[in-house]
């Protein structure tokens, strides 16, 4: 969960600072699409290097699911019978909806891909015009909504995810001075932030 | 004051259990024990069966009690033992629900009382030293820094009761296994079987027991306050005693 979770989180934090050119305008962005496609040209075909890192994140998506998904069925088969009541005394809000909000994020992927990567889900999807993409599918209010909530999940999953990344690769700290909540939450808020601000700039005439 | 108890009863393990609803009357100075010793006089007064539940010490050190009052592991009062609570802690007229510890590896024997032979198990695994420790020997002969005493002070807390098994939302033992695993590997005489003592542990754990998932619940009701900070250094121990033993060089193989 740990190693396949650093790469996602290595990809999120990129793929939201990346995303910032949409500020620079349709040149800026556009140019940045295509330059992900050229990179290791000549050497690499056209998009060759691209779909290493495809492959990579999607090693590091299936590993992510298939441990939590062994995660789960062990912890299910560890309590058989539950309690007829049972307090949440500490366990925050973040750590008991990791499960589902992995599933959230899942769902919010596989729309995502087929909206602003291969277009079929976009009304007026014109491959390598991202900004315009982005724009006009982010005008449609209730997929900006889409986003903002899929977007609010994978913060909590973050902050849980990086707080416990610490936790599992033993880097402790002592109850009270609990740094690694700070950095977990700071790294939470940016990558949360930076996703929500697109489409707010949209729908806001911000960006257009 | 009155209370009304809502407490498992199962015959035996593997039979079928359920609540039974009983009154009884105490009072605030007694220990959570001791009411139930109450309940137990009036149920064998009236010929029934009285209610088994675990007890040894009863001043909170040998962690033999162990009931889940009101969906918390040893009751309302934090780092308490639930033979240390008292029944000031309630109120007249409460309605308390008592059940056993729920874990697979904790199968309930009868009524409240569970089998916790699988943290024998993880013991058995690594949790001790085998040297010859001879007669006691001159304190400060082996000097141990204040810091690493300290916390293995705090890690040999633990009494293994179980509570952190209970109140995990996963059924983990991770919070015992770290104790026991940090006690022994802060001190000196812990360092000849350090890895293979936590390669083993971790594996038996592993073995009967629920995974962590960092949801923190077991620190909150243990009652020696032990805190999740072990479970990273158990975590961090686990880490490099497999990168040793991959590489063919673990410490205290012998
Ligand atoms: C408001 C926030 C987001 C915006 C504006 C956005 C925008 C985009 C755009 C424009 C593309 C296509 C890039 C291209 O074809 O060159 C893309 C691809 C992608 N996005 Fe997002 N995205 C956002 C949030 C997310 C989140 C939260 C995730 C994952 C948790 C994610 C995962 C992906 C993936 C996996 C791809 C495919 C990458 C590839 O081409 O291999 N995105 N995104
Ligand atoms: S009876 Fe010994 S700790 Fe409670």
């Amino acid at each position: 969960m740990a190693v396949s979770g650093i790469a996602l989180f290595g990809f999120v934090l990129t793929h939201m600072l990346g995303n910032l050119k949409l500020y620079q305008g349709a040149e800026k962005l556009n140019a940045y699409a295509e330059w992900l496609r050229e990179m290791g040209s000549p050497a690499l075909p056209h998009s060759g290097a691209l779909w290493l890192l495809r492959a990579g994140l999607i090693v590091a998506v299936v590993v992510h699911i298939v441990c939590a998904y062994q995660l789960t069925r062990i912890n299910q088969k560890a309590r058989p019978v539950g309690y007829k009541r049972r307090a949440t005394i500490q366990a925050t809000y973040a750590s008991r909806t990791l499960r589902w909000g992995g599933v959230i994020i899942l769902l919010f992927v596989l729309y995502h891909l087929g909206h602003l990567t291969f277009g079929q889900l976009h009304p007026d999807f014109v491959a390598g015009d991202v900004y315009n993409n982005v724009v006009v599918g982010f005008s449609v209010w209730w997929v900006s909504a889409l986003y903002m909530v899929a977007n609010l999940a994978l913060g909590l999953h973050l902050y849980h995810g990086v707080w416990s990344l610490f936790q599992t690769l033993g880097v402790a700290a002592p109850r009270g001075g609990d740094w690694r909540r700070g950095i977990a939450a700071a790294f939470a808020f940016v990558v949360t932030v930076g996703n929500l601000s697109f489409p707010i700039a949209v729908l806001t005439g911000l960006v257009g | 004051m009155r209370l009304e108890l809502r407490i498992w009863r199962q015959p035996r393990r593997d039979a079928d259990g359920d609540f039974a609803t009983y009154h009884v009357d105490a009072s605030p100075d007694m220990s959570f024990l001791e009411m139930l010793d109450v309940l137990n006089e009036t149920l064998t007064e009236a010929g029934d069966d009285p209610v088994a539940f675990e007890h040894d010490c009863r001043e909170g050190i040998c962690g033999s009690c162990s009931l889940m009052i009101n969906g918390r592991a040893h009751g309302p009062e934090p780092g308490t033992a639930t033979c240390q609570l008292h029944m000031r802690k309630f109120r007249d007229g409460d309605v308390i629900r008592i059940e056993p510890w729920r874990s697979a590896a904790f199968p309930v024997l009868k009524d409240l009382v569970v089998d916790r032979s699988d943290f024998d198990k993880i013991i058995q695994a690594g949790g001790y030293i085998s040297i010859n420790t001879g007669s006691a020997p001159d304190a400060n002969l082996i000097p141990v820094p204040k810091r690493s005493a300290d916390l293995a002070m705090d890690a040999a807390e633990c009494i293994g009761c179980g509570a952190c098994v209970a109140q995990c939302p996963n059924g983990a033992a991770q919070l015992f296994t770290a104790a026991k695993v940090s006690h022994l590997a802060l001190l000196p005489q812990g360092q000849a079987e350090r890895d293979q003592r936590v390669l083993r542990m971790v594996a038996e754990m592993e073995r009967a027991f629920g995974s962590c998932t960092n949801y923190g619940e077991c620190e909150v009701v243990c009652p020696k306050g032990i805190s999740i900070e072990f479970i990273a250094r158990m975590n961090r121990d686990y880490l490099k005693a497999s990168l040793r033993a991959g590489s063919g060089r673990p410490k205290g193989s012998g």
